[in-house]
């Protein structure tokens, strides 16, 4: 098995496309583990502020939150109401101008930046704590535990998510954007599991988990308090790169035309303005911008993440 | 070695299990009665509705006990058979799919391997090269982050409507043939080359990263150092270095599989290139469930050969799993 893990690297995937946690060792791991943890949080806020990629990512993706948030209150009209005329450009009363049957397309795109948080918070929180439950108990406990999870975990990993949310969601009718962010958070966490696993497995041998299994801890505490701890880094990261995966297969299953009907998405924007025949029409400001928003969102995320990278790895710091 | 081939196949073989065993339950164990379902989205007329039900019940074969279901799902599924399209009536699931397969490999394969190549020689190119680095690397996270249809429409409304110099849809021209003739491949070519640019532009971008960070990483190891302490060329060093980051890349290819087929998917669809992408869209508009079940069914038999294929790979480009060393 180690064969094809061959570091504790991790390349991984994440939703659409190839992503990759670079080279970490747990924060911490590498220092003395029970230096003072007051000390560290300044010391990687120190950095933070002063890493362009982490501010740059984070600000891009709380711009989008907050035209998610307050973008709605910007204009009067309603995402799915027909009543603005069909197939205008951009004006100063349509901000990114109609469908061809009547709609506003910002007020589309605000709404839709709802659900894609929603799905992408919802969606990369549930496959999170999935894969850190099932990482932290196959690498803390092995034995046959961990062959059952690891060979759970590299099924679920080999199954093409879209492939089995496709069958899923055309069976079961997908009424809301809450239900279609549990589908994606229930496939979408092995890459995590196995990642936090080989980190847990590195992590448990050390002195500072022994002393704590001869005080007599529990094995819940330990890992809670023990292990964790000294990869909190790493955890982080991984729910950035889940939320961001999140959002890309939603978009992908609201374009299949199996996420909500009821209400807007970005991948159902960009849905109705392919089977309008917007790309013939040239109606680019239809399809455009609910594209944008996905790539503003998710590569917003994963520049953030370079950056928290190199505040919590030293190594990777002087680039 | 076969030790490391053999606890692969056997993952494989649990996963096919797994997902025959998926594909066969999520119909019957849905809340609700799956017939009933189907036939209250296909609005038929009352009078057909009888026998509709007595078709379906066939069908599912949900007439005999629930074990007996399973074995006989199995027992169909050696024998190639996954049942009759809904929407296309007598033409078979596994007819229908056969003659969509071509396309979709004619887009997968070549995008997978070409940007494999590609992503990894840029990436590679890239790290601890200041000025490229700074160009190839926000240009590989705008890609990585792109979703695929929407990559799809922007490459068809600027080079197929607006410029008008590529065609928009489907895999060769309407007035064409299939043949071996220069016009079908010339038309095959012209239709082909937007859908799989989207691919290759998408899972390029991932690689490219990918393939920086392990450079960097592994500039810095030991070995590197050492080498450049030599007195080595620089040239040297990146190409051995090269030669260790592409292992972890390798295994993030068989993990990248999925995302790649998904995109596949959407692709097609935008494109209405005649694949497998376009079958689950009108299988999905046509509550075609026969059908949705034979796709699944055959995206996750490719997925493990493919698999399986790059293990192989594996073996063969890193020698320490032939001599039964288990890397690390």
């Amino acid at each position: 098995m180690a064969v094809s893990e061959p570091r504790d690297v991790t390349a991984v995937t994440v939703g659409g496309a190839p992503a990759t946690v670079e080279p970490t060792s747990p924060a911490g791991a590498s220092g003395a583990p029970d230096a003072a943890p007051i000390r560290h949080r300044s010391e990687f806020l120190y950095f933070g502020l002063r890493n362009w990629k982490f501010l740059f990512g984070l600000s891009v993706v709380l711009v989008f939150l907050a035209l998610a948030l307050f973008g709605p209150l910007l204009t009067d009209h309603k995402p799915l109401e027909f009543t603005a005329p069909t197939d205008q450009p951009p004006s100063s009363e349509y901000w990114m101008g109609t469908t061809s049957y009547g709609q506003d397309v910002f007020a589309q795109f605000v709404y839709g930046l709802r659900s894609a948080f929603l799905v992408g918070v919802l969606g990369g929180g549930i496959a999170w704590v999935i894969g850190a439950a099932v990482g932290f108990t196959a690498g803390y406990r092995g034995g046959w535990l961990d062959d059952v999870l690891n060979m759970l975990t590299n099924v679920v990993l080999v199954i093409p998510t879209l492939a089995i949310l496709i069958i899923v969601a055309a069976y079961l009718n997908v009424h809301g954007y809450a239900s279609e962010a549990v589908l994606i958070g229930l496939t979408s966490w092995p890459w995590a599991a196995r990642a936090v696993r080989a980190q847990t497995f590195s992590l448990k041998t050390r002195e500072f988990v022994d002393v704590a299994r001869l005080s007599g801890r529990s094995t819940p505490q330990i890992i809670a308090r023990e292990i964790a701890p000294n990869m909190s880094s790493y955890l982080l990261m991984m729910f950035i790169l889940l939320f961001g995966g999140a959002i890309l297969i939603g978009a992908s299953l609201d374009f299949l035309g199996l996420g909500p009907s009821e209400s807007i998405s970005l991948g159902l924007m960009m849905n109705n303005a392919f089977t309008s025949s917007a790309l013939l029409l040239g109606s680019w400001w239809w399809f455009v911008p609910p594209g944008i928003g996905i790539i503003a969102i998710v590569g917003g995320l994963y520049v953030m993440n370079v950056g928290l990278d190199e505040v919590f790895n030293p190594r990777l710091r002087e680039l | 070695m076969r030790l490391y081939l053999a606890r692969k196949v056997l993952i494989y073989l649990v996963t096919f299990f797994v997902a025959v065993t998926i594909d066969w339950a999520i119909p019957r164990f849905m809340p609700g009665d799956p017939i009933q379902r189907l036939l209250s989205r296909m609005q038929t007329q009352p009078s057909g509705n009888e026998v509709l039900t007595s078709y379906y019940t066939k069908a599912f074969g949900l007439d005999v006990p629930i074990w007996k279901q399973y074995l006989n799902f199995w027992a169909a599924l050696f024998h190639g058979d996954l049942g009759r399209s809904i929407a296309d009536f007598p033409t078979t699931v596994t007819e229908l799919i056969f003659g969509a397969l071509p396309y979709t490999l004619a887009l997968l394969v070549p995008a997978i391997i070409l940007s494999f190549w590609a992503g990894n020689k840029l990436g590679a190119l890239a790290a601890r090269r200041k000025t490229l680095d700074n160009s190839v690397l926000p240009v590989s996270y705008v890609l990585t982050a792109t979703p695929h249809m929407w990559l799809g429409m922007v490459l068809a409304w600027v080079f197929a409507s607006t410029l008008a110099i590529l065609p928009v849809s489907g895999a060769y021209g309407l007035a064409i043939q299939p043949s071996w003739s220069f016009e079908f491949v010339g038309s095959f070519l012209s239709h082909w080359i937007l859908p799989f640019a989207t691919l290759f532009l998408v899972a390029c971008g991932g690689w490219a990263i990918g393939m920086r960070n392990m450079i960097i990483y592994e500039l810095e190891a030991d070995y590197s150092n050492y080498l450049s302490a030599l007195g080595a060329p620089n040239k040297l060093v990146r190409r051995y270095a090269y030669r260790n980051a592409l292992l972890p890349q390798i295994t993030g290819l068989a993990l990248a599989l999925g995302a790649v087929v998904a995109g596949a998917i959407v692709v097609e669809i935008v494109f209405s290139y005649p694949g497998l992408g376009t079958l689950t869209l009108s299988a999905i508009q046509n509550r075609d469930y026969f059908l949705i079940q034979g796709i699944f069914l055959f995206l996750i038999t490719g997925v493990l050969i493919a698999n399986f294929i790059i293990d192989v790979a594996y073996v063969l480009v890193d020698p320490r799993t032939r001599v039964g060393m288990q890397g690390s």
